[in-house]
Order: C-alpha cells, then sequence, then structure tokens
C-alpha cells in the first residue's frame, strides 16, 4: 500500500478503500523500520501525523475533503514547523523550535494533509550529496552505500523508499532535482516567485525555491497546486493567479518543440548516462515532439556565477546565527567575541564555514566589483541564453547530473568535484526558471534523471511533457528493494 | 599662528511618524516594556521576511520634495553586514547606491539677516537597531529590541557648514521642516531626531579637506554647538601642538562636555553592502511625486514670506513665527480673529507669550492664553476698551485663569475713562493743586506736562485713555496762562 501515488491514496481515500490513518500508520510503520538504515528523518511527528489523520477521516467521513485531505507527507527540515523543531541539519538549530509555521506549511495543515515529520537534508542546504548533516548521511534507497544526493536527500529518500508518498524540499541550485534523479523520482522546482519562501530558512535568498517531489508528475502538479500562490509575507512571490496544474497534464504532446543545449551532453557526462537521456529523448520523438539543437553559450559560467552569488547571499543570511537570540551557545563565554566566535564554530559544520568565507570574501571592499558584481553581471547573460532559447523552443531537455549516484564519502574531500554535480541545475536557478527531474531509466541499476526545464511560469507545460512522458514509459513506478 | 576653517557635515536620523515598523507590523510606540514590541521579523528568526511599510516611502517621498530634490525612481535596499548584539539580522537593511531622495538644498539663517544655502547629498531609508542595556545587570548587557526595525530616515548634508551656529542653524530647520511634513515627531529626547557631526578643520584657504572625526550622542541643540566647539578646539590644539587628527568615531559626553574616542579607523568595518534580495527596488513613479506633492503642507519658507508680504511682518518676526509649526499655527488661529492685528499679534506672541510660556515651561499648544483670547485681548486694545499697560495686567489674569479679557476688565473695572467730563475733573483737581509746576509749564519747561499726565493716570488708577489725557491737559494748561 505503501507505494501508492497521491492521486491513488486520494482514490483509494474517497472511495473509503482506507482511512488517513491506517494508511499514515503503515507509512510511521514503514519509517519506524527503515529510518534507522536510511536516515531520511530527523524528526517522526507520529503523535501529530496520528491525530490530523483522525480530524483527515473525520474531514472526508463529512464529504468535505480537498484534495490534500489526509495525505501523508514529509517536510524538509528547513521550513519552520510551529512547534516542531526545526533544525537544517545544523547543530547550530538542534534546539531550534519556531513559533510559527512556514506559509507552505500552514497551506498544507489547513488542506488537512498529514506531517509525518521532517526529513534530513545537508546543512543549511549547502552540499549535493546529504553528507552535510549534523545528523548524519542519508542513504540512497537504490544502495544504501551510496549517496541520495541533496540537499533535499532525505525528502528523495523518503518517497523512493516508500516512507512517504510525497515530500517537500528546496531548490537553491539543483536540491530538489538532483536528488530526484538520483533517487528515481520526480521533483519540480518552480519558476522563482510561485512559491512562497517565508518561513523557509534562507540559504540564497534570490536562488531558494520551495518544490514537491513524488512519485510522478501527476503527483508533482498535486503538490505543487498547494504551495504555489503569492504570499504578502514574501517580497519577491509574484501576485499572479495560480494554474490548475493538472489540467493540461493529458494534453497531446505532439509538435512540441524539445531543445537540446549541445553544452550539456559535452565532455563530462558519463556516456551511460547520455545513452539513458538518449533513449529517452527517442521517447518523445515517438511522441511526436520536434528535437531541435540549441546552444546556451554562457553554460559554462553557472558554476564560478553561483559559487560567488549563492555564498554571498548565504554569508549574510547566516549572520544571525550568533548565539545571541536562539540557537546554539557556547557554554560559558568570556566576552562578546567569544560568544560569537565559539557559537558559530561549534554550530556550524565545515561546508557551511566554508561558504561563508567565499561569500564573506566576495563582498568585501576591494573584491565586491570583481567578483560579487561580476558575476550578477553574468548571470544576466546566462538568463539570456535561455530567453533566446525559449524564442526557439518550448522545453529545454538535458540530464539533471553528470553520473549516478556516487560512493558516500567519495567526493567529500573534494569540494569542487561536488560543486560540479550541479553543472546542470544551477543555471535554473540564477535564471529564475521552473525545471523538473523525472525518473528517464537506469545504469548500473541505479537510477537516472532527466532534466527538462520550462520557460518562466510555464510549470503546467512542464507537467504535461513529464506526464506524457511518464504515460509511455514505467521507469517512475521502478521501486528499490530494501534489505 | 595660521587660521583654520572648520568643515561640518551633519547626519541626521529622523524616526519616521508611522505607526508600525519599517518591515513589520510591530508597534513603534516609545516606552513599552523590554522586547514586547518585536515580533519575529524584528528578532530576525530564521526563515522570517521584510515586507516593505509602504508608508515610509510616502514620508520620504514627502521630505524630498520639501527640499527639492531628485527622487530616485527605482531605490534599492541594501544590507549592511556587521555584527552587534543589538542588530539581530547581523546586518542593518538600509539603502547604499540608490538612496531614496537625492541631491537637495536647505537654505538657512544663521544670524539675522544671513541666509546660506547648504547641500543635502541624500537622504535613505533604513531600519533602526536595537539597543543595549549595560547598567542593569552585573557583568551582562541586556538587549531591548522594541527599537529594532523602527524606520528612520538618514538625511546627510555636503560638508557646507563652517560653524557650530551654521550646524545648529542647519540642524534646527531639518528638526522644523520634518515636523511641519508631519513625518517626524521631533522629540530628541526619546532619540526620534539624532544628529551626527562630521567635524575637521583645514588652514584657512585650503581646497582639501582635514581629516574628520565623526560625533555621536548628542540628544540636543545646544549639546551639538558645544560638542562641536570642543571638537574644533580639541583639533586645533592638537594640529597646533604638532598631532594629527585621526578619522574615528568620538562620543559626546555632555555632562564632561568633551568628545571621547569610541572607535578609531583601524577597527572599522567593511560592511559588505550588497543589495538585498528579498526586497524589491522601490519604484517611485512621477504620478506618486505629483500626489505626494499635492499633500504637502505649507512649508516654513512659504509662510515666512507670506507673513512679511500678506501682513507686512518685520522678516524676524516672519522667521520666528514660523520656525515652528505650532507658533506658527497659533499665530494663523488669532489672525482668524483679527487679521488687521497681525503685528500686534506677532509682537504678542513672541514677547509676553514666549515669555510666559518659557517661565512656565509650556508648550504652546498647552498655552492657558489661546489664540481666540489672545486677539480678544488685544482688540480691547486697539478699540480704546484698555491700554497697553492694562493689557499686560489682563493678559496675566488670563494666563492665571480668570477668564477672557472682557471678563476680566469687566470684574477688575479695567474699562478706560475716555469720558471727557470725568477726564477734566481730574486735570482741574491736578492742576489746583500743583502750581508750582504750572509755574514751570508757563515759564516754558514743556517736560512738566508728563509730570501732569503721570499724575492724572495716577488718580485714574491706570483707567485714562492716555492720548487723551495728553492732549486735554496741553490745552488745559495753555488756556490757564
Amino acid at each position: 500500500m505503501t507505494t501508492k501515488t497521491i492521486k491513488q491514496i486520494q482514490q483509494g481515500l474517497a472511495q473509503k478503500e482506507f482511512s488517513s490513518v491506517e494508511i499514515t500508520r503503515q507509512y510511521l510503520d514503514r519509517i519506524d523500520s527503515y529510518n534507522s538504515t536510511i536516515n531520511c528523518f530527523i524528526t517522526v511527528t507520529d503523535e501529530l501525523a496520528l491525530q490530523q489523520a483522525k480530524t483527515a477521516d473525520a474531514v472526508i467521513a463529512r464529504g468535505e475533503a480537498g484534495t490534500l485531505t489526509g495525505i501523508p507527507l514529509a517536510h524538509k527540515d528547513i521550513y519552520c514547523t510551529d512547534g516542531i523543531k526545526t533544525s537544517c541539519a545544523s547543530r547550530m538549530l538542534d534546539n531550534f523550535i519556531a513559533p510559527y509555521d512556514a506559509t507552505i506549511i500552514e497551506k498544507f495543515r489547513q488542506g488537512g494533509a498529514v506531517m509525518l515529520g521532517k526529513t534530513n537534508m545537508d546543512e543549511f542546504a549547502m552540499g549535493s550529496s546529504n553528507e552535510n548533516s549534523y545528523y548524519g548521511a542519508v542513504a540512497n534507497p537504490w544502495d544504501f552505500e551510496r549517496v541520495p544526493g541533496g540537499s533535499s536527500g532525505g525528502s528523495a529518500a523518503a518517497v523512493a523508499a516508500s516512507l512517504a508518498p510525497g515530500a517537500t524540499g528546496t531548490d537553491t541550485g539543483g536540491s530538489i532535482r538532483q536528488p530526484a534523479a538520483l533517487c528515481g523520482i520526480s521533483g519540480i522546482k518552480p519558476t522563482y516567485g510561485c512559491v512562497s519562501r517565508y518561513g523557509m530558512v534562507a540559504f540564497g535568498s534570490s536562488l531558494d525555491q520551495g518544490g514537491p517531489l513524488a512519485r510522478s508528475a501527476e503527483d508533482c502538479a498535486i503538490l505543487l497546486q498547494a504551495m504555489a500562490g503569492f504570499d504578502p509575507r514574501d517580497s519577491t512571490s509574484i501576485d499572479r493567479e495560480v494554474p490548475d496544474y493538472s489540467e493540461q497534464l493529458n494534453d497531446d504532446i505532439r509538435g512540441l518543440k524539445i531543445g537540446l543545449p549541445k553544452e550539456y551532453f559535452a565532455e563530462g557526462l558519463d556516456a551511460d548516462v547520455a545513452r539513458v537521456i538518449e533513449t529517452a529523448i527517442q521517447e518523445y520523438r515517438r511522441l511526436g515532439a520536434e528535437i531541435v539543437d540549441i546552444g546556451l553559450p554562457n553554460a559554462n559560467l553557472a558554476i564560478p556565477v553561483y559559487y560567488v552569488v549563492a555564498p554571498a547571499e548565504c554569508s549574510s543570511n547566516l549572520s544571525r546565527f550568533d548565539g545571541v537570540r536562539f540557537g546554539h551557545r557556547c557554554d560559558n563565554p568570556v566576552d562578546l567575541e567569544d560568544l560569537y566566535k565559539r557559537s558559530r564554530d561549534e554550530g556550524f559544520g565545515d561546508e557551511v564555514k566554508r561558504r561563508i568565507m567565499i561569500g564573506t570574501y566576495v563582498l568585501s571592499a576591494g573584491y565586491y566589483d570583481a567578483y560579487y558584481l561580476k558575476a550578477q553581471q553574468l548571470r544576466r547573460l546566462i538568463k539570456q541564453d535561455y530567453e533566446k532559447a525559449f524564442q526557439q523552443v518550448d522545453v529545454i531537455l538535458c540530464p539533471v547530473t553528470p553520473e549516478v549516484a556516487f560512493k558516500q564519502g567519495a567526493k567529500t574531500d573534494d569540494p569542487v568535484s561536488m560543486y560540479l554535480q550541479d553543472i546542470y541545475t544551477l543555471a535554473l536557478n540564477l535564471a529564475g526558471l521552473p525545471g523538473m527531474s523525472i525518473p528517464a531509466g537506469f545504469s548500473q541499476e541505479l537510477p537516472v534523471g532527466m532534466q527538462l526545464i520550462g520557460n518562466y511560469f510555464d510549470e503546467s507545460r512542464l507537467l504535461n511533457v513529464a506526464h506524457q512522458f511518464q504515460q509511455a514509459t514505467d521507469w517512475h513506478l521502478k521501486t528499490p528493494e530494501l534489505a | 599662528m595660521a587660521a583654520w576653517e572648520t568643515v561640518i557635515g551633519l547626519e541626521i536620523h529622523a524616526q519616521l511618524a508611522t505607526s508600525s515598523k519599517i518591515f513589520s507590523g510591530a508597534s513603534t510606540a516609545f516606552g513599552a516594556e523590554p522586547n514586547t514590541q518585536a515580533c519575529t521579523v524584528d528578532l530576525g528568526f530564521p526563515g522570517v521576511l521584510p515586507v516593505l511599510n509602504a508608508e515610509v516611502v510616502n514620508m520620504a517621498v514627502k521630505f524630498g520634495v520639501a527640499i527639492g530634490a531628485e527622487i530616485t525612481p527605482l531605490s534599492v535596499f541594501a544590507r549592511k553586514n556587521y555584527f552587534y548584539p543589538d542588530l539581530p539580522k547581523g546586518y542593518q537593511i538600509s539603502q547604499f547606491e540608490l538612496p531614496i531622495v537625492g541631491k537637495g538644498e536647505l537654505s538657512i539663517s544663521p544670524e539675522e539677516g544671513v541666509n546660506k544655502i547648504v547641500g543635502i547629498t541624500r537622504a535613505h531609508l533604513e531600519e533602526d537597531a536595537g539597543k543595549s542595556v549595560h547598567d542593569e545587570f552585573p557583568e551582562q548587557t541586556g538587549i531591548d529590541l522594541n527599537r529594532a526595525g523602527t524606520p528612520l530616515l538618514e538625511i546627510v548634508s555636503d560638508p557646507d557648514m563652517r560653524s557650530a551656529k551654521e550646524a545648529v542653524a542647519y540642524a534646527r530647520k531639518i528638526h522644523t521642516l520634518v515636523q511641519y511634513l508631519e513625518i517626524c515627531d521631533g522629540n530628541m529626547q526619546e532619540g526620534s531626531f539624532r544628529c551626527d557631526a562630521n567635524v575637521s578643520v583645514r588652514p584657512a584657504g585650503q581646497e582639501e579637506l582635514g581629516t574628520r572625526a565623526e560625533l555621536k550622542n548628542i540628544n540636543s541643540f545646544r549639546f551639538l554647538e558645544r560638542a562641536i566647539n570642543f571638537e574644533i578646539d580639541r583639533q586645533i590644539d592638537l594640529i597646533e601642538a604638532g598631532g594629527t587628527v585621526i578619522q574615528e568615531t568620538r562620543l559626546y559626553d555632555a555632562d564632561k562636555n568633551e568628545t571621547r574616542s569610541m572607535r578609531s579607523k583601524e577597527e572599522a568595518n567593511d560592511y559588505r553592502y550588497f543589495p538585498d534580495p528579498d526586497l524589491l527596488p522601490v519604484e517611485v513613479t512621477a504620478d506618486d511625486i505629483e500626489r505626494i506633492k499635492a499633500t504637502l503642507p505649507e512649508l516654513p519658507e512659504q509662510k515666512r514670506t507670506r507673513y512679511i508680504e500678506q501682513f507686512g511682518l518685520s522678516e524676524y518676526n516672519a522667521d520666528q513665527l514660523s520656525a515652528s509649526r505650532e507658533t506658527a499655527e497659533y499665530f494663523e488661529q488669532a489672525l482668524k480673529q483679527d487679521e488687521g492685528q497681525a503685528s500686534q499679534l506677532a509682537n504678542w506672541i513672541l514677547g509676553d507669550l514666549a515669555g510666559a510660556l518659557n517661565r512656565g515651561d509650556t508648550e504652546i499648544q498647552q498655552s492657558p492664553v489661546n489664540p481666540v483670547m489672545l486677539a480678544g485681548l488685544l482688540r480691547r486694545v486697539a478699540d480704546n476698551t484698555i491700554s497697553g499697560k492694562i493689557a499686560k495686567q489682563v493678559f496675566e489674569a488670563m494666563w492665571q485663569g480668570e477668564g477672557s479679557a472682557d471678563e476680566i476688565i469687566d470684574a477688575r473695572g479695567l474699562k478706560q475713562i475716555t469720558d471727557s467730563g470725568a477726564i477734566e475733573s481730574l486735570i482741574d483737581k491736578v492742576i489746583s493743586e500743583n502750581p508750582e509746576q504750572v509755574e514751570q509749564f508757563r515759564a516754558g519747561k514743556g517736560k512738566v506736562l508728563g509730570f501732569f499726565v503721570g499724575q492724572v493716570m495716577k488718580r485714574s488708577k491706570g483707567q485714562a485713555n492716555p492720548g487723551q489725557v495728553n492732549q486735554m491737559l496741553r490745552t488745559k494748561l495753555k488756556d490757564t496762562s
């Protein structure tokens, strides 16, 4: 029963095949069995989940159910949850209990969804392997020795291992798409401004965007529907009518123009991964799409630009963690300087410190123009590449990652090779565009993801293009056999 | 010894009079229990985001328009990064490269008859920090974040002032202006209006500026003048003794009347400014500017001109009356009773009334003699019911709460005697009782007339009309000769 999609759970609840309490209990049992191995949850909110499920069943019995009533979900531990620990997988926030809900959490609560718990992640969403967590690494359900990707690694692993039918994530440079790819599930990062950032602990404010991870594009549409929308508490959220994301899922894609950026199929891409993507492209041809070669000439700038902009913003965003008002405070500080230094030294992990230092450096007097300002200029060039591309094509298709899930520890000592994991995903965040990752096949018995990139606010089309692929293939239905 | 020239620029922080904070819905009221007016946004909790209070933009534009400044069509909020316990986010949201108000200017009058234009470099919006409390907890510092997120307009002048006097005149003018515009309550004691002064000296005639010190912690105009004068002397003495001024922040200690080094350049922060990605650029359109312009009240400069042209007031009186919105309002209220009395009213407001307010430590809005009462008093002087001298008595009685001028005149029987029969009999008596003085007058000693007037007034208990007495005496004395 835990391999059901959200769509199937909706139907089962509506037809009274099972109750929300029953299915919630099944997920909680499964979490109980596997979380110690996979480590995808930091906090399991079992009592709350059962209580919410009970309430949901009453709502269903009254015939007042909405699309999310009684659906169990997991939330990345970056979203503030009223009265429940929100750690961001950092020692810094190990003791932090938010006094408020993030906007999306509030929406899920109001929609009657059930919260199973808070998922593991890279500390403050910084990482591509979920190894940078104060609570330990997360195992990839397809091979426990491998990483699930990051930073939303806990959410992706939870869905892949059927410990939750869907989960929320955030994506600053690929943090939804990359773990979705490495875990063989679907995930969408919407257009910047589509989903409220209120209550989502900030990493790179101009890049961060929340989105769902689930088993299928159809499920992603259901979850995105709940998350999207203008929020007056987030000045960067865009006041725009939210479309019905499920409406166009079944539209025919004959004549659709799909662009293949040659820069993303070049050196560095694993040959086997390339082969899997090529087969998926054939599938799209078969479905009647027109495949067009395009160029994104500034693609090579994404990594350097990103690793200036994101650290710059994070160095400032993380200044509030100073041991004064909340979060970790060192024991017996002798003075203010000592309080700051030790609280931050003890509270933050290595990758977070590395990025704070890079960010502080690029914003410093004398370096600002050469790094931060230059990066902002190049960011515009990257954006223009995409704007030009979308004059030619409807959707861009490319890999999500250069290779399949790697072994834990393989890249921990080499930050640059870790950063290269996100070579195909970063540009979207810099441009603010929506992107999806869906399962395209397997290589070495590990899932391979394929990335679909859409124009601004064209999420409906992305979901449609992904859904059509999933109607024609069954890669997304594969689940790992857990030992 | 070389002659020194002083160069002063002021940075004024005016707290904008909004009811809620610049980026949150928390109240800005002064004096609440510590940390009761700070919400999660003010406390910089993880995940919270700032949302701009639209009212502060209106207020900043109002100020900009009033000083004839350029309004930036797209101004940008930036983060000023530094660590301090009363700065919750580890950065202050301010404006850096693109402030909402650009270049403008203000005319000041440091002394009567002198006018000077002071350039205003810019004015930008920012949030205030909280307050560190050092004296309540032994060995520890308390943090009160009620003030964190209070909207400020920082008004930066060009280094155009050449004396403490000019600096004070400029600061007063800004103080008056922001209150006229109703964008700041101007309360210096509560910190709603704060002045920092950048002071340097250079040999007269030298083009290049000397190294400046920034003076902080000045909470009155008197202290501003003293702090600057102290600092000028300190710098000159230092240089003349062979030393050099270092760029630093100095705190003014009002008790000792001195400035003390707070932090020097070596420890100067690199604020790592960058545009705040949580906030969109602030758009102000030409239409917005027009709409805001239409809401501007008559400004001090305009009032001053109107008082001179319309009512024929002296420049000095016009200046004084327009210098505070409350005084001007008092004057205009009183004028409504009697337009013809402008000069008299001005003299009374700036003379007797100002004196009484001063002695009673009372604000003009709380004056026991309101504008209608003052106009009523002057009407009785104008129609000869009482003399100017009696008027002062009546004013005093009004101040004490004895009622309107008419009531007091009646109750005390102060009505001037204008009945020529009554005055004549008083004159006759005085003449017959003082033959000696009559002789002197006849002998050509005209000064004696004053003596007779005095005697008659005394007998009338001051109530005889002095002009009438004077005229009738002349005739009588001539007749008797």
